[in-house]
């Protein structure tokens, strides 16, 4: 396929994202990619849970945690997920203005996240000194929910290079794999998100 | 390394194209180069402590630089010698093998590379910058968390840059596999050693996360304060031990089974037979690749985890010799009624059928867990993994490199120099690790750095420490046998072995695009199966046409720089303003080259039809 094919097709194939072998090799290779983060995750998960009690007499989840916050949070990570999906239903249709849109509220719903997160974060630190230093369990608490955070930081940070890079010329064979790279990406961080709150939160304050 | 490439070009550009290079060849000449001078550094060390352990009470090093140097051979060998050299037979053979024209990310390949080879480098930077790590190669909490100093720092931040690099060689190799495979190249048509690339490439995608989460906490613990591994915090030092182990076993597979692989495709080629077994050896490397997975806590015997748990970590541990036995005995039956060649290569092979065996049925005996209590920590355990280690993935890479050798340089190495090595390396091997059984089962512990006088292991070490000489003679004449053969090698043809398999279809060193159209495979040994039927060459499965090739690029470089240079950063962040400024500024670098090469486009370039019929004349 020439170069101009690839940047300036007359039509846009069904699945533009796997239409050159480039495009297929980087959606196979994303998803090795993300079986790879999924052991990282869990090898962070075993940690938490091997340590979530050791408190050393600081502030533990139960005394802490308060589920409304976090309930916001995961609704507003799992309906970014569902507008990731429109994003990608509009690329698959050529409709670049409304994949962008999309996209766009994506990224704002994911910004809100992060908000609430850093606001969580502050909150704990301020008002039960709890910190990263304070015991085993704050170290593996802060070390996998802002692993998962920082996963978000970059989601929107890349997702916002994207849309800039690609604002002016539209959809191509060159650029439909790199949003669907990256809405998968987005989509794994939100499937972690529920073990976060299932682990974290809710085994925290129920279990 | 590409000796005719060179000549025609000044140093300059040779090593600003090394630098840049997207083509899987060149990578693996840079693997090669990388491991080899690792390898080196490695080996020195382990002469080190081999002088020490000579005689009783030796005081040629202290205690303490005594632990740097096992630390830094065990973590040298293991993740900078082993891991990349088999990296770079992994990128010289398997495109070739499954008739592709590149891998699958040209990009990442070299990015692989460069985090390595930078990684590697930031390492052992720390034997200038007021010492190397010295928490043994399992960086044990919390000896690893309360030695002083920078050294078990650099440990981290090395490894952490170098096992990224790793991961996306993985990540790479099973996506050039899975999509880049010619027409006919089914996958039980694969060459055992492109199969056995693939199932480690799947080893290294599940088992490196966990290292590199042990390794994140391990930072967060030294340079941040965190409190994992601090007791008094509540935290837990045997975490340490479980991410290492679920990285660690599993790694001992990824340098054992490409060298599987190898061994398979030599034996075969050299006894001119089919490999036998073939579909029996492709699912024993699954199964051990997957028992592999299960097993770690062999390692934790003696920690306490109850008699439940070691039984069961027993049992599956033993179950790996069975899938294991077979492999031998498949190799064996390959070479029965064979017509056989024995040249190095093969002799290379043929060695470690005995020597591996011999390790895999110490392994078993290890895995005892009652009796593992008295091996454990002793020269028992060294002696077991040198013999799968040395007899098994050392072999294998020397093997592998005379096998491979004519077809990544064109130049076949010296048959004489080549056997001498051989048979100083071998007999050297089973000097110094044989009589490491009985030490250990003499009581002698590993990592301690002296011994005393007449409790019967004074002959024990000397014998040992003279074999680790011969070993040296060895590698000291294969490393002659290279520049020899650069210099005088005979030139081969593309096809020297009368092989059997796709990479002899085409040149030595094979042109950039590797194949001008892609063969068409008819079957297991598909160059075999032409020659058999009288065409002598691979039919094309497509008329001549352009050549998608990628473009070179600096970015992987500067990407790999950037880290290092954070890594440092990290390093010295709590101790002065330069660390700080290097913490930011290496990340600054490595973000923005990411964010230059995902902005920018990079579509490569095609070698046109025309080019290619002119070429051809
Ligand atoms: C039949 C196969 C094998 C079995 C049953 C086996 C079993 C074991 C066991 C139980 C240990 C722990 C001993 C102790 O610390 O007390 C061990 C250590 C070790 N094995 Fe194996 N093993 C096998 C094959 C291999 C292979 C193929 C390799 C590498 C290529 C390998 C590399 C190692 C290493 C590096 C250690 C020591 C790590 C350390 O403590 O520093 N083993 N093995
Ligand atoms: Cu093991």
């Amino acid at each position: 396929m020439s170069h101009h094919d690839v940047l300036h097709p007359e039509t846009l194939p069904a699945e533009p994202e796997k239409a050159t072998l480039e495009g297929r090799n980087k959606y196979l290779g994303f998803w090795f990619f993300l079986g790879g983060e999924t052991v990282l995750f869990a090898s962070l998960f075993g940690t938490y849970i091997s340590l979530r009690n050791s408190t050393a007499d600081g502030p533990s989840a139960h005394d802490m945690f308060g589920l409304d916050l976090v309930f916001i949070m995961t609704i507003l990570l799992l309906t970014s997920s569902l507008t990731s999906v429109y994003a990608m239903y509009h690329m698959k249709n050529n409709a670049f203005k409304k994949m962008m849109l999309w996209l766009g509220i994506t990224g704002l719903l994911g910004l809100g996240f992060l908000s609430l997160e850093i606001y969580e974060f502050t909150h704990y630190i301020t008002e039960y000194g709890f910190t990263f230093r304070s015991s085993a369990f704050g170290s593996a608490f802060y070390t996998l929910v802002g692993f998962h955070g920082g996963h978000v930081t970059f989601g929107i940070l890349w997702l916002a290079s994207l849309m800039i890079r690609n604002a002016k010329r539209g959809l191509n064979l060159y650029n439909a794999p790199k949003f669907n790279t990256f809405s998968l990406y987005w989509h794994f961080i939100d499937v972690v998100w529920v073990f976060v709150f299932t682990v974290v939160y809710l085994m925290g304050k129920v279990g | 390394m590409s000796v005719t490439a060179t000549q025609k070009r000044g140093l300059g550009s040779a090593i600003w194209d090394y630098l840049t290079t997207v083509d899987h060849k060149k990578i693996a000449h840079l693997y090669l180069a990388g491991g080899g001078l690792f390898f080196i550094l490695g080996g020195i060390e382990a002469l080190l402590i081999r002088i020490q352990l000579m005689k009783p009470e030796n005081d040629f090093v202290s205690a303490g630089l005594y632990n740097e140097i096992i630390t830094m051979h065990g973590t040298t060998m293991i993740f900078l010698a082993a891991m990349p050299l088999l990296l770079g037979l992994m990128n010289a053979a398997m495109p070739l093998q499954i008739g592709a024209r590149d891998v699958a990310f040209p990009f990442l390949n070299s990015l692989g590379f460069w985090l390595f080879m930078l990684g590697g480098i930031l390492l052992n930077c720390s034997w200038f910058m007021g010492g190397a790590p010295d928490a043994g190669w399992t960086a044990y909490a919390p000896l690893s968390t309360t030695s002083p100093g920078h050294g078990v720092d650099f440990y981290i931040l090395g490894l952490q840059i170098a096992g990224a690099g790793t991961l996306m060689g993985g990540i790479n190799f099973l996506v050039t596999i899975i999509n880049m495979r010619a027409p006919g190249m089914t996958y039980m048509r694969m060459p055992l050693f492109t199969w056995t690339t693939f199932i480690t490439s799947i080893l290294i995608l599940f088992a490196f996360p966990a290292l590199t989460i042990g390794l994140f906490l391990l930072m967060f613990e030294r340079l941040f304060g965190a409190a994992f591994f601090d007791v008094s915090l509540g935290g837990n030092a045997i975490i340490w031990q479980h991410l290492f182990w679920i990285f660690g076993h599993p790694e001992v597979y990824i340098l054992i089974l490409p060298c599987f692989g190898v061994f398979s495709d030599v034996f075969s080629t050299f006894s001119r037979k089919r490999l036998f077994g073939y579909t029996a050896m492709v699912f024993s490397t699954i199964v051990i690749a997957f028992l592999g997975f299960m097993v770690w806590a062999h390692h934790m015997f003696t920690v306490g985890l109850g008699p439940v748990a070691n039984t069961i970590f027993s049992v599956a541990t033993m179950a790996i010799a069975v899938p294991t036995g077979v492999k031998i005995f498949n190799w064996l039956a390959t070479l029965w009624g064979g017509r056989i060649t024995v040249n190095s290569a093969m002799l290379w092979s043929l060695a470690f059928i005995p020597s591996f065996t011999i390790g895999g049925m110490t392994g078993v005996m290890v895995a005892t867990v009652a009796a593992d209590y008295q091996y454990h920590d002793t020269y028992f355990v060294i002696a077991h993994f040198h013999y799968v280690i040395v007899g098994g993935t050392v072999f294998g890479i020397f093997a592998g490199l005379h096998y491979w050798w004519p077809k990544m340089f064109g130049r076949i190495l010296n048959e004489a120099l080549g056997k001498t090595a051989f048979w100083l390396f071998f007999i050297g091997f089973h000097l110094t690790f044989f009589i490491q059984h009985f030490l250990g089962l003499m009581g002698m512990p590993r990592r301690y750095w002296v011994f005393l006088e007449d409790q019967g292991l004074d002959t024990g070490n000397l014998i040992s420490s003279i074999g680790a000489f011969f070993m040296a003679a060895g590698v000291i004449i294969f490393f002659i046998n290279i520049i020899y053969t650069a210099a005088k090698g005979e030139k081969v043809s593309g096809d020297p072995y009368d092989g059997r398999t796709l990479e002899w279809s085409i040149a030595s060193p094979p042109p950039h695009y590797n194949f001008k159209q892609l063969p068409l495979v008819r079957g297991l040994d598909p160059l075999w199966i032409e020659k058999m039927e009288g065409n002598g060459k691979m039919t094309p499965a497509e008329p001549l046409g352009d050549i998608h090739m990628p473009n070179n690029s600096f970015i992987p470089f500067m990407i790999s720089f950037g880290l290092f240079i954070a890594g440092f950063g990290f390093i010295y962040h709590n101790d002065n303003m330069i660390g700080t400024i290097a913490m930011f500024g290496g990340m600054a670098i490595a973000l923005l080259s990411m964010l230059t090469r995902s902005v920018k486009d990079d579509l490569g370039y095609h070698i046109s039809k025309e080019e290619l019929e002119k070429e051809a004349e």
